[in-house]
């Protein structure tokens, strides 16, 4: 197993979620991410000499981190563009580290944000195996993809729907007590969500994450000079990254996911069990994502989510803190930022700073990112001492 | 039905033999020379063994059902005229998965269902669907 990586959360920055942004642009959004998260660090934007963005297609489809760095006015000895689709926040966190240990720089800003404006079109023109062998059969997009995955998860271990809506409704349900959440005060019960209209068969409208446009930032640094900043800093105890396909027709069977390896090895490089997490930060976009990630982490059994999600409780007070700031399902899922908020969130709890959501003693916080369809995985055991 | 017209396969040099044998009703994929693996999507080396002799060669067009999906609210304008359809994952007997459309209702569709090739005119093009065996 590769050694543990080190590295450490000095601070964290996130812009409000909506559903739509009006005048505003993607390298806007990026700097106001930014700036929250060097207010929160309390150092200066001259500290930082590394950079990672997310893929900024559209407004700034190439030359990235030089667009981003000359926007910010910083002037990074590491910068990159990371393109893990919703696992790049949570792959962002690694590299940094990586970098850091690597000797190329020392304090690294990792920031992802999208505008979403009424009416955009698509980003760009596609054309991949996925344009020429999905699309022409009428499956485009994500939804259609996700159904296809948890209708197998249904078949093959008889998974019901109730057990999947189940996941959304303790989204929904943690998001109340989130006032930034873009379902505040719009609270679900089950019946609703099982009720909700059919967008692909097995996949009905709520158990589908609302597109919205956002932004995040966090600010990895070395564990030495993380000793120096005025916050508690957050640290990297284990991660794991495991990458399999692109499409859903060429996804491993469903017990073979990648997140059955990036789990594991992240928590195995943390020399903890799963049932040491205190706080389980999982990214959301659809119900059933969560559910191959519960039969991972190895408190239960795979293909027994559905007896878990049944038996325990995913609240702030539960067994089981799931998502506490209400997951993408329930806080927003703003494009690629949406997956920093997995990370932010963990901060959050391992600082003690949830306030009225904090869980009690949060030692230890399982963070997962994932992009495509099940595709890109990426796990972080983040921890409050070094 | 609009004028919108159904989004056509965007076809490479790599994968037009595909393509003009399906024109043709016929459903070939590349197999491996070196390790006697059968390939799709279409590409120019192997997956399993990475090595560069793929041959093409006629397949039996004969699968079952992996995973499927009854599309309510399409990812496209064109498609969505067409709703609910079904669309789904076939194992082909040959090994590979692909994508396709099912013409198979509802009611019908089961978990590793033995399904076998349709070809089907869109847009005047011929496209690999997929029926119940023996349909
Ligand atoms: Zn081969």
């Amino acid at each position: 197993m590769a050694k543990r990586p080190k590295g450490a959360i000095i601070g964290i920055g996130e812009l409000q979620p909506v559903r739509y942004s009006e005048g505003k642009t993607t390298l806007g959004l990026i700097a106001e991410s930014v700036q929250l998260a060097l207010a929160d660090a309390g150092i200066t934007k001259d500290e930082i000499d590394g950079l990672l963005v997310g893929p900024q297609v559209g407004e700034t489809p190439q030359h990235v981190p030089a667009t981003v760095s000359e926007y910010l006015g910083i002037s990074p000895t590491m910068s990159n563009t990371v393109d893990l689709g919703g696992a790049t926040g949570a792959g962002m966190v690694w590299r940094a580290a990586a970098a850091i240990e690597a000797g190329m720089c020392e304090t690294v800003v990792c920031v992802l944000a999208n505008k979403n404006e009424k009416g955009q079109v698509p980003r760009s023109p596609n054309r991949n195996p996925i344009r020429e062998f999905d699309v022409p059969f009428g499956a485009s997009g994500a939804n259609t993809s996700y159904a296809l995955l948890k209708r197998e998860h249904m078949e093959v271990y008889g998974s019901k729907q109730e057990d999947f809506a189940r996941i959304a409704y303790w989204s929904r349900k943690n998001a109340q007590k989130n006032p930034k959440a873009i379902f505040y005060d719009k609270p679900v019960e089950l019946e609703d969500i099982l009720q909700s209209p059919m967008i692909s068969d097995p996949l009905r409208l709520l158990e589908i994450v609302m597109p919205c446009a956002g932004g995040a930032a966090v600010i990895v640094t070395s564990e030495e000079k993380a000793k120096q900043t005025k916050n508690n800093a957050v640290y990297l105890k284990g991660a794991g990254e495991k990458i399999t396909h692109r499409a859903v027709s060429q996804a491993p069977t469903v017990d073979q996911l990648p997140f059955a390896y990036s789990i594991p090895h992240a928590l195995k490089q943390a020399e903890i069990d799963g049932k040491d997490l205190d706080l389980l930060s999982l990214y959301d976009c659809y119900t059933s994502v969560v559910a191959v990630q519960l039969e991972s982490i190895g408190i239960c059994k795979p293909g027994e989510f559905g007896d878990f999600v049944r038996s325990h409780t995913f609240g702030h007070d539960g067994d089981y803190p799931l998502n506490t700031h209400g997951g993408q399902l329930g806080f927003g899922q703003a494009d690629l930022a949406g997956g920093m908020s997995h990370v932010i969130e963990a901060v959050v709890q391992l600082r003690g700073e949830g306030e009225e959501r904090q869980i009690p003693d949060a030692k230890y916080a399982l963070v997962t990112g994932n992009g495509a369809t099940l595709s890109e995985t990426t796990a972080l055991v983040l921890g409050g001492e070094q | 039905m609009t004028n919108i017209s159904f989004p056509e396969p965007t076809i490479t040099a790599v994968s037009k033999p595909f393509w003009d044998k399906i024109a043709e009703k016929q459903f070939f994929l590349q197999r491996c020379d070196d390790c006697a693996q059968w390939v799709f999507y279409p590409r120019a080396h192997c997956p399993h063994c990475f090595g560069s002799n793929l041959t093409w060669k006629e397949a039996s067009g004969k699968g079952k059902v992996k995973s499927w999906s009854i599309v309510h609210r399409a990812g496209h304008p064109a498609w969505q005229e067409r709703t609910p359809y079904a669309v789904g994952i076939v194992e082909l007997a040959e090994g590979p998965t692909l994508l396709t459309h099912l013409l198979i209702g509802e009611q019908d569709l089961s978990y590793q269902l033995p399904v076998e090739i349709s070809f089907q005119s869109l847009n005047e093009r011929l496209l690999p669907f997929f029926q119940k065996k023996g349909d």
